[in-house]
């Protein structure tokens, strides 16, 4: 069998007494959509930290394809193949649409260290970031400084910059966080607009859209992993219930 | 539906992303405006150099600070690098050849940038500022002990510096080749730093200012491209030093202190900074200022500079021109409106 695309064995973090991360086993598969669900601080975005390089582990490892990269630094990993998207919105705010995206497109396709020639001749950078604004319908705001944005809308040039990179695994933060749910569908819409190669994981509270975008459900509680299973199981499995769904929950 | 060919009809973002290199008419007027100062203004061209080095040592300050957002409070040990190696190579006789002896002090300065940058930029903030500071005045300190070098507190005067291309003579007395040489140089590493700024590169150091960490997140090797920037500032630096020594044929401690440091601080954020021009601006703003505030109140000129920097803090916190800026969209705005 295969290596899975995303793999992580045994993964801790501690901040000082706390065990943030307990002793994670995952798995993301090629083409997988999966979810991460929990409680407020059951060390979601702790755990995206581990897989992104923005945190080292205490112990364990992360493993891309295989291959062990624990000690890769956060840049190296996007490199690699790593994106995410983060549950603030971490933008170039003052900056507009467009130029907000082209960054990450230059810094894929290596064009970012060039100095003598202007940024604008790079046609087919500037041509690859109108593409991704139409997909995500934000042509209309691509001359728009990011500051001058509704935070819902926002929320998307945060998602057009991961996917400016291109990645093979794409990790989303909330990605529906403060997006009006009249346009959240717009994110359902261009995560499935995707190569079917990629694989996803998703963190949000949105039950509509986790039963509706996964795949496969894994379920953190106190920094551990306490269930993993299909929508189905997850959303049957009545201790899941009982300490997240809540007893009149979904499903 | 399918995206138009490219160069039929763009999206205005993209036109504008893709035109915003390309040389505005508007940008004569600065050297049409120096070139005139030279023949309106000939018994004020000391002033006139001393404007033009000001205005290419706020430029280098522009690219680190207004592009790329590091906080620094030690520019000027870049600049003294510069001055310093023109003049003690002149003054002991090793090279005073003008435009070689240029390159040196580009290359010493670059080396200081260097050297300095990949252990300081690892910080940021705060900590950044009271380091760059802490680097300037120990080589300020360590100038004042080499005597033998540097000629200690009193600096080395009358550099033997030699006519331009064998022909232009450096005299103190009319400065007019000294004029047109710092300005020919400010010319060239303004294009320089201008083709720097709108390349991808400049691009990716607006991105490290507008938002470090996600840079980080889009791949980009942020030390890295911090370290060369602060490199090629403290080149440009040292350049705008080493013109100043060889036009005043002399160099001391000053050019090497906390003074000379603030005030290009002060003269950046007085023009705009991250805007090129705000170099140009805020340089003549502030030494034609001085110039005529010390004449009225010999005794407290500076307090008139230090109201204007309280009113440009609290009003107008993008310099002089970003409060054009601001008008010019309004005036827009209301003619489109009515």
């Amino acid at each position: 069998m295969s290596a899975p695309l995303l793999e992580t064995r045994g993964l801790c973090r501690d901040f000082g007494a706390l065990a943030a991360v307990r002793d994670i086993d995952f798995r993301l598969e090629a083409g997988a959509r999966h979810a991460l669900i929990g409680p407020n601080g059951a060390g979601k975005t702790t755990f995206i930290n581990l897989l992104t390089g923005v945190l080292q582990p205490t112990r364990g490892e992360v493993r891309l394809h295989g291959k062990d990269i624990t000690g890769v630094v956060e840049a190296e990993r996007v490199k690699l193949g790593i994106a995410r998207t983060f549950q603030i919105n971490r933008l170039f705010r003052g900056l507009s649409v467009l130029e907000n995206v082209y960054l990450a497109v230059a810094e894929r396709v290596g064009a970012a260290p060039s100095m003598f020639r202007p940024a604008g001749t790079l046609r087919d950078v500037v041509d690859e970031s109108m593409h991704l604004l139409e997909t995500l319908r934000l042509t209309g705001d691509a001359g728009h400084r990011v500051s001058e944005l509704p935070y819902g809308r926002q929320r998307l040039v945060e998602l057009a910059i991961a996917l400016g990179l291109k990645p093979a695994v794409l990790l989303l933060d909330e990605p529906a966080a403060g997006v009006p749910s009249a346009e959240s569908h717009i994110i359902l819409d261009a995560i499935d607009g995707l190569p079917k190669s990629i694989g996803v994981l998703i963190i949000d509270h949105d039950m509509d859209l986790v039963f509706r975008f996964a795949e496969r459900i894994t379920v953190m509680v106190g920094g551990a992993i306490f269930a993993n299973g299909s929508p189905k199981e997850i959303g049957g499995n009545p201790d899941v219930r009982a300490v997240y769904l809540g007893e009149d929950g979904h499903a | 539906m399918t995206s138009p060919p490219p160069g039929v009809t763009l999206h205005p973002a993209a036109a504008a992303l893709t035109g915003r290199h390309r040389p505005r008419p508007w940008e004569a007027i600065p050297w049409v405006l120096a070139l005139g100062f030279y023949f309106a203004f000939p018994k004020n061209l000391g002033f006139g150099t001393e404007l033009l080095v000001t205005i290419l040592f706020a430029l280098s300050l522009d690219l680190v600070l207004g592009y790329a957002g590091i906080v620094t409070l030690g520019h000027a040990a870049f600049f003294g690098a510069g001055a310093y190696t023109v003049g003690m190579l002149a003054k002991h006789g090793i090279w005073n050849e003008p435009l070689t002896s240029l390159i040196l002090a580009a290359v010493v300065a670059a080396a200081v940038g260097l050297g300095s940058g990949v252990v300081l930029l690892r910080t940021r903030g705060l900590t950044l500022l009271m380091l760059t500071l802490c680097t300037m005045a120990l080589l300020e300190e360590a100038a004042n002990l080499a005597h033998a070098y540097t000629g200690g507190f009193d600096g080395l005067d009358s550099l033997p510096i030699p006519p331009l291309f064998g022909v232009f003579e450096f005299n103190p007395l009319y400065p007019t080749t000294q004029y047109l040489y710092v300005l020919a140089v400010l010319f060239l590493c303004f294009v320089f730093v201008r083709t720097l700024v709108y390349s991808p590169f400049g691009h990716s150091l607006t991105g490290i200012r507008e938002n470090t960490l996600r840079m980080h997140a889009v791949g980009a090797p942020v030390p890295a491209r911090l370290v060369l920037c602060y490199t090629l500032s403290a080149a440009i630096a040292g350049i705008a030093g080493g013109v100043w020594a060889q036009a005043n044929a002399y160099v001391n401690l000053g050019t090497l202190g906390l003074d000379r440091a603030a005030t290009v601080l002060i003269i950046l954020v007085l023009g705009g900074y991250g805007r090129l021009y705000g170099a140009f601006v805020g340089a003549v703003a502030y030494m034609v200022l001085s110039h005529f505030l010390a004449k009225i109140y010999p005794t407290a000129w500076q307090l008139g500079l230090g109201l204007l920097l309280v009113v440009i803090a609290l009003f107008a916190r993008s310099g002089v021109l970003g409060l054009g800026e601001e008008i010019w969209r309004r005036v827009r705005a209301t003619r489109v409106a009515s």
